[in-house]
């Protein structure tokens, strides 16, 4: 939590939770979490399946109790009363959510039109998330990445000021998954706020101006995608293998490198300036009387971050 | 905080105010209406179905002119002609000379209800008596075969013959199949719909609107009431049609306690559903609560013919006692006052099951 922007305290706070402590039966699926959402950002939870994300923005939205911790959202608290006036102002799109799939596309966005009281029209909205042609399609006939719009469209309907999206492109083909930025930056260009998990590196690294990575319940790093990826000291990813195995220790004093992670047969090395440590790395693997098989290098993303903080893919889960 | 509202307030200020769609209440009622016409299987099963239902029963139980007597003559000397030409004099018999394993083999069956032996100058009959049409044919028979000796009547009598629609099977079956009807339709209807929204979390989507939550409850309600008109009325107008059924008592306390009994179900179907998360699991409780129901509460048989013992059980299930208040309005004409018992214990189960249900009913 040392990347801290220094910008934060200065600018209005749409979401705040502190201490949030999340139980359930055999698991701690929340473990103490403070979040804070700016007005206006679009902000990413980052993190492999059962990292808690889900409960986190369920807990948030309002629709699970927590343990412990509070929760404040455009300045009020969910109460166990009545809990309306809250809700007309944000937006939720749910994982897991299955639209009824006898209905249309329009029937569907009028449904939920009609629960706010405030709100864009029906037209807008389906333009807004590119589905006029399908306005008279039944749900249960739509594209996976055509659905996710339309879930997207009934969190859009009521002209919320935060909205919530859990995992928007999970499943969705590139082009779904394209489409579905574009809805979501127009929304954050036109002054709205974003709460946003995902566990794709470059929806969080394209989408979010700050992104908290969580892992187990808890949050182990929060910053703007390149505060995250500069705090690895290093802005290259060298991955390779080897014919036989290396001595790590010779490996890791290399110079410009900052790190050596082993994954199976494949070693990733961070460094910092690749023109100096790929040479040195060659060498080393001549001296140690071993080969390259594969060698690749790319910019560090988040996923790197996050591999160098916790020793696992993103992906794995 | 002050000034995380100003900005929030701006934007709020913003928004614009529209009044294009309708009521939520209707919107919602208009959706579960959609989603019922467009599912052509549960089309069938509200309305196809019960009308197929009353004219297959209908039709094997109709009360035309009881059809003649089947007798089987035992063929063994020139008297079995004889014997089958007397019978067949009468009208009502159909007599038919018979080998006696045939003749055995056609009681056995019921093909016919009684088997006539001649042997000398004497008649043996063969039939069971625990058959009431055999029993009557022993009668029939009988008179026949005596009057053909010589017997003559020692009083006079007259028949007077009454076949009045109201008394007839097809009368007490129309109210029992409406029963059981709104019974299904309504355990189904909502117990399904629910549960399925439940599972696929459209139920935990809705929770994160502002919809009232009585508007979504109420809507199942609105909507039954909608489509329980519509399959009343079906098997009412086909019972009518095709086989005469007329409604004696008042339509307007029809109407009342169809929706009462309509609403009781839509409750206990809401009660069904109020905690499962899957179809398997909602299927299984509405098995357990539809089938004592079927059994005993007097669909096809009067719910009397069984043992005393179990009649404070069966007088007390909501299915009884809408079948009672439906036949006591249908067949006999009485006032509702008569009912008053009845429509009760349907009250009771009305209230009790909404109360409960709406108290334990998990949105996720």
């Amino acid at each position: 939590m040392s990347t801290q922007t220094s910008t934060a305290t200065a600018r209005a706070v749409a979401l705040r939770c502190s201490g949030l402590v999340k139980r359930f039966a055999d698991v701690t699926a929340v473990n103490g979490l403070d979040l804070e959402v700016f007005a206006g950002e679009c902000f990413g939870l980052l993190g492999p399946n059962g990292a808690g994300k889900t409960t986190t923005v369920e807990i948030l939205e309002g629709l699970t109790p927590s343990d412990e911790g509070t929760v404040e959202l455009l300045g009020r608290h969910w109460t166990s009363g009545d809990n309306r006036a809250l809700r007309e102002r944000i937006g939720v799109q749910l994982q897991e959510t299955q639209l009824a799939e006898k209905v249309t596309v329009e029937e569907t966005v009028r449904l939920f039109r009609s629960f706010y009281r405030r709100g864009h029209n029906v037209e807008e909205v389906i333009h807004t998330v590119a589905l006029e042609e399908k306005r008279n399609a039944r749900v249960g006939k739509l594209s996976g990445g055509q659905k996710q719009r339309l879930a997207v469209a009934c969190a859009l309907v009521s002209d919320p000021e935060l909205l919530f999206l859990d995992e928007p492109t999970t499943g969705l083909d590139p082009q779904a998954r394209l489409s579905l930025w574009d809805i979501v930056e127009k929304f954050r260009a036109g002054g709205g706020t974003i709460l946003l998990t995902t566990h794709y590196m470059e929806e969080a690294a394209r989408l979010c101006d700050r992104v908290a990575i969580m892992d187990h319940g808890k949050m182990i790093a929060l910053g703007t995608p390149a505060e995250l990826i500069a705090s690895l000291g290093a802005d290259q990813i060298i991955e390779f293998s080897v014919t036989r195995e290396l001595a790590d220790d010779p490996v890791k004093r290399l110079p410009a490198v900052s790190h050596l992670h082993k994954r199976g047969d494949v070693y990733a090395l961070t460094v910092s300036e690749i023109g100096v440590a790929l040479p040195a790395l060659l060498a080393e693997i001549e001296r140690q009387q071993s080969e390259l098989v594969t060698l690749t290098t790319h910019q560090a993303t988040l996923e790197d971050v996050f591999v160098s903080l916790t020793g696992r893919m993103l992906r794995d889960g | 905080m002050a000034e995380t509202t100003e900005v929030f307030h701006a934007k709020t200020q913003k928004r614009k105010e529209e009044t294009q769609t309708l009521h939520p209440l209707v919107e919602l009622t208009l959706m579960r209406v959609r989603e019922f016409l467009r599912e052509k299987e549960a089309v069938f099963w509200v309305f196809i179905f019960p009308v197929l239902m009353t004219f297959a029963l209908g039709i094997a139980f109709r009360n035309t002119a009881p059809d003649k007597t089947l007798v089987a003559i035992e063929a063994g000397d020139a008297k079995a002609t004889e014997i089958a030409n007397v019978l067949s004099r009468s009208p009502e018999i159909s007599a038919s000379v018979l080998s006696p394993d045939q003749a055995a083999q056609a009681l056995r069956s019921g093909k016919v209800s009684i088997v006539v032996k001649s042997t000398n100058d004497a008649f043996d009959y063969r039939f069971d008596p625990t058959r009431p049409e055999s029993r009557s044919a022993r009668l029939l028979v009988d008179d026949v075969l005596q009057r053909g000796k010589g017997r003559t009547d020692v009083v006079s009598v007259g028949d007077e013959k009454v076949t009045e629609p109201g008394a007839r099977y097809v009368d007490f079956l129309v109210p029992g199949l409406i029963g059981m009807n709104l019974m299904g339709s309504g355990l189904w209807g909502l117990g399904f719909t629910v549960v399925i929204a439940r599972s696929r979390k459209l139920l935990k989507r809705f929770a994160a609107t502002p919809m009232r939550r009585s508007h979504y409850l109420l809507s199942f309600m609105l909507s039954r009431l909608i489509f329980l008109v519509l399959e009343v009325a079906a098997v009412i107008v086909f019972a009518w049609l095709v086989f005469g059924f007329t409604v004696r008592g008042s339509w307007l306390s029809v109407t009342m306690m169809i929706m009462l009994g309509g609403f009781t179900f839509s409750g206990i179907g809401l009660l069904v559903a109020a905690r499962p998360t899957t179809i398997e699991g909602v299927s299984g409780l509405m098995n357990f609560i539809m089938l004592p129901m079927w059994l005993l509460s007097g669909t096809f048989f009067s719910s009397e013919r069984f043992p005393q013992v179990l009649q404070p059980f069966i007088q007390a299930l909501p299915l009884t006692a809408l079948n009672n208040i439906l036949r006591a309005l249908m067949n006999e004409g009485t006032s509702l006052s008569t009912s008053w018992l009845s429509i009760a214990i349907l009250l009771f189960w009305c209230v009790v099951s909404f109360v409960v249900a709406l108290k334990i009913f998990k949105w996720q």
